[in-house]
């Protein structure tokens, strides 16, 4: 199945004299990353379905800042930040969703300090309101018994405090949620953030993400769940280097929501 | 009355070398910058009583959580005990409570014992856990030479403080024929057939050396791990209180960049620090360092640290020992020329750290050892230029591009009408 998928700049939206709901940052993994632009694409097929009018910025989007914050940037960073929030600013934009845990980090916690005030959430957290509020409405008949463990992307979970909007559509599927020992608060990390994700390891006797995967697949998942683009990257290089790809899928909340839509529309 | 001279004596000079040790603390503390962290003294005051005084954040780990309370309220209610004694030490009496409290002396008098037993239990199991249990961040090369020692001194010196109580109550129940209290009295049969002065030294010389013992301990803290037993309180209400995922922005940084913006901006520049980030403690904030006096080395942050997980050189516990490390060198020798970054940490160690924040979840005293390896690498980065190769390419995409990846910032919508196959 290959789509094309029409949604408006706020640059075009605004010209017609409309305001969005909501903005969607998309991201740099989400704008460029071939795997990454998967889960824009269900993610923005997900809120067109439930109805919600938004914008993206388009070429008007930049990286938010973080990993040059994280790598120890702070020029490049509040460079970043600070035309980031004069963008949005001029457009008046208050509601922001964005498919990237770090992202959504920085936006929420680290541009309100810079004069960039606005209400964020991650892609999950908007999608269990539309489900809350009846827009969105998914059936898990496709997912039936399936067997999904979900990884905590550290930049929701421990540092945002967000661990249940993701299980609480996970368990829409009426499919088997698993939990990894390390889940949660003490969830561990896949190996991208703090600008791991580009750059080569440190030496030591294991990769990151290869112990994280290994964990995950003790739990004989078919499908493990994340919610961050760069989570889903490291993770379905783990899920190669055991040569489980045949057998166990790593995807987005998102793309799971939207493939259960799907089918429950095929029937 | 020489004894009572003599017990002065003691005690002053155990509180006058104490209180040298403060001065000097404070001294190292005060090389470091202001924290700015007197804001929202009730939440400070919250934070610090349930999280020091209530030990929130230790039941992750229920078996060592357990153990550690039986220490902890020994260690604080026992401290009555120690009341008397100062009092008994002071004025010549002998258990100058008895008397006012009649029959409740004894039960007081049993009830420590318990405490001091589950106190004693406790420091056994703790001491087997780490000599033979598989426990990882004991086994930790962290805690090569001085600090498993000192974690040795520790437990044997408190089981060594509760054995003087016992002996010494044992042994003055013999020498008045009485039938003891609750534990020391089955250490009663030691002491049978022993003459009654032998008995009376016996229990005297007890109580000097838990007197002595307790003084020694108290001057022992400062240059330990266990100063966390005093350290905790001030240390968790200096706690970071702002968002978790939030890095403070560099005001000097945000002035600069406005008068790039804006020609019109005239900075005042009074915010311009010496160095970005840091490079020694000198550059670390206040907390950073309190943190590293209050950090017990107890390990659970590097045993969560996805590096240290997996084998990586980096250990948040280690950045804490070695932050303390670097402050006692430059309170020792003003001179010393080593600096904390190559000097005590590495660049490996700082580039293996993913910000996952797991070190600070799980700390039990609200340590942050990830504040400390953001403000190094900002030095690394902004005053040496000194990242990984493949993150200096990250970064000039982020500064050409607006991406980390090198694709052109026109392109960021091109997902939406080319057809990827699903």
């Amino acid at each position: 199945m290959s789509e094309t998928i029409a949604i408006p700049t706020l640059a075009e939206m605004t010209s017609q004299g409309n305001k969005p709901e909501v903005l969607f940052w998309v991201g740099c993994a989400g704008s460029f990353d071939d795997r990454a632009k998967k889960i824009t694409k269900a993610f923005a097929s997900l809120l067109q379905r439930a109805e919600v009018s938004f914008a993206v910025l388009g070429a008007e989007e930049s990286c938010s800042g973080d990993p040059a914050r994280r790598a120890g940037n702070e020029f490049l960073f509040q460079m970043q930040a600070l035309a980031n929030i004069e963008v949005l600013n001029g457009y008046e934009v208050q509601r922001i969703v964005t498919t990237c845990p770090h992202c959504f980090n920085t936006l929420k916690n680290e541009y309100p300090e810079l004069g960039g005030q606005f209400e964020v959430f991650h892609h999950t957290q908007y999608l269990k309101t539309l489900l809350e509020e009846g827009r969105l409405k998914v059936q898990g008949g496709a997912f039936k018994g399936k067997r999904i463990v979900f990884h905590d992307p550290c930049y929701l979970g421990r540092i945002n405090g967000e661990y249940e909007a993701p299980r609480e559509l996970l368990a829409t599927l009426e499919a088997e949620l698993i939990e990894m020992r390390r889940c949660k608060k003490q969830g561990l990390c896949c190996g991208a953030g703090g600008a791991q994700m580009f750059k080569e390891p440190e030496a030591g006797d294991k990769d990151i993400n290869h112990e994280r995967t290994e964990e995950a697949l003790t739990q004989r998942p078919d499908i493990i769940a994340t919610g961050c683009p760069f989570c889903n990257t490291m993770i379905t290089d783990g899920v190669k280097h055991f040569e489980k790809e045949g057998e166990v899928k790593v995807q987005d909340i998102s793309e799971t929501l939207a493939q259960a839509i799907a089918e429950a529309d095929a029937l | 009355m020489i004894s009572q001279i003599i017990f002065l004596f003691i005690l002053s000079l155990g509180v006058v070398l104490f209180a040298r040790q403060i001065i000097r603390l404070r001294k190292g503390l005060a090389l470091a910058r202001p924290s700015h962290r007197h804001d929202q003294p009730s939440e400070r005051w919250s934070t610090m009583l349930r999280v020091a005084m209530g030990q929130s954040k230790m039941g992750t780990r229920p078996l060592a959580a357990f153990f550690h309370l039986l220490i902890y309220v020994g260690f604080v209610l026992i401290n009555l005990e120690v009341l008397e004694i100062l009092i008994d030490g002071a004025i010549g009496t002998h258990r100058v409570f008895a008397q006012p409290m009649g029959p409740f002396y004894p039960i007081l008098i049993n009830f420590f014992e318990l405490l001091g037993a589950a106190v004693l239990l406790a420091c056994i199991v703790f001491l087997l856990r780490r000599a033979f249990g598989q426990i990882g961040r004991f086994k930790h090369a962290d805690m090569a030479g001085w600090p498993r020692q000192d974690a040795a001194i520790i437990l044997y010196t408190e089981i060594v403080l509760m054995l003087a109580l016992f002996v010494m109550n044992a042994a003055e129940s013999v020498r008045l024929e009485e039938g003891g209290f609750i534990i020391s009295r089955h250490l009663q049969p030691l002491f049978n057939g022993w003459s009654e002065s032998t008995l009376h030294l016996t229990e005297k010389a007890a109580w000097w050396f838990h007197f002595v013992g307790i003084l020694a301990f108290l001057n022992y803290l400062p240059k330990s791990k266990h100063f966390h037993i005093i350290l905790a309180f001030p240390n968790t209400w200096y706690s970071n209180l702002a968002a978790r995922g939030r890095i403070p922005a560099m005001a000097a940084v945000t002035t600069e960049i406005k008068a790039m913006l804006d020609p019109s901006y005239v900075p005042d520049g009074s915010d311009v620090p010496s160095r970005f980030g840091a490079k020694d403690i000198q550059d670390l904030h206040f907390a950073n360092l309190l943190n590293a006096y209050t950090c017990t080395e107890c390990g659970r942050c590097t045993s969560e640290c996805p590096a240290s997980q997996t084998g990586k050189k980096l250990s948040p516990r280690k950045i804490m020992m070695a932050t303390r490390d670097r402050v006692e060198q430059i309170l020792q020798d003003s001179e010393s020329q080593q600096t904390l970054l190559d000097g005590w940490i590495s660049r490996e160690e700082l580039w293996a750290c993913t910000t996952c924040n797991a070190c600070v979840e799980v700390c039990p005293l609200n340590i942050d050892p990830l504040d400390i390896i953001q403000q190094m690498r900002q030095y690394l980065v902004m005053e040496e230029s000194a990242a990984p190769a493949s993150l200096n390419t990250m970064m000039t995409n982020v500064e050409n591009n607006g991406a980390p990846w090198a694709y052109p910032q026109a392109d960021r919508g091109l997902w939406m009408t080319e057809s990827t196959q699903r």
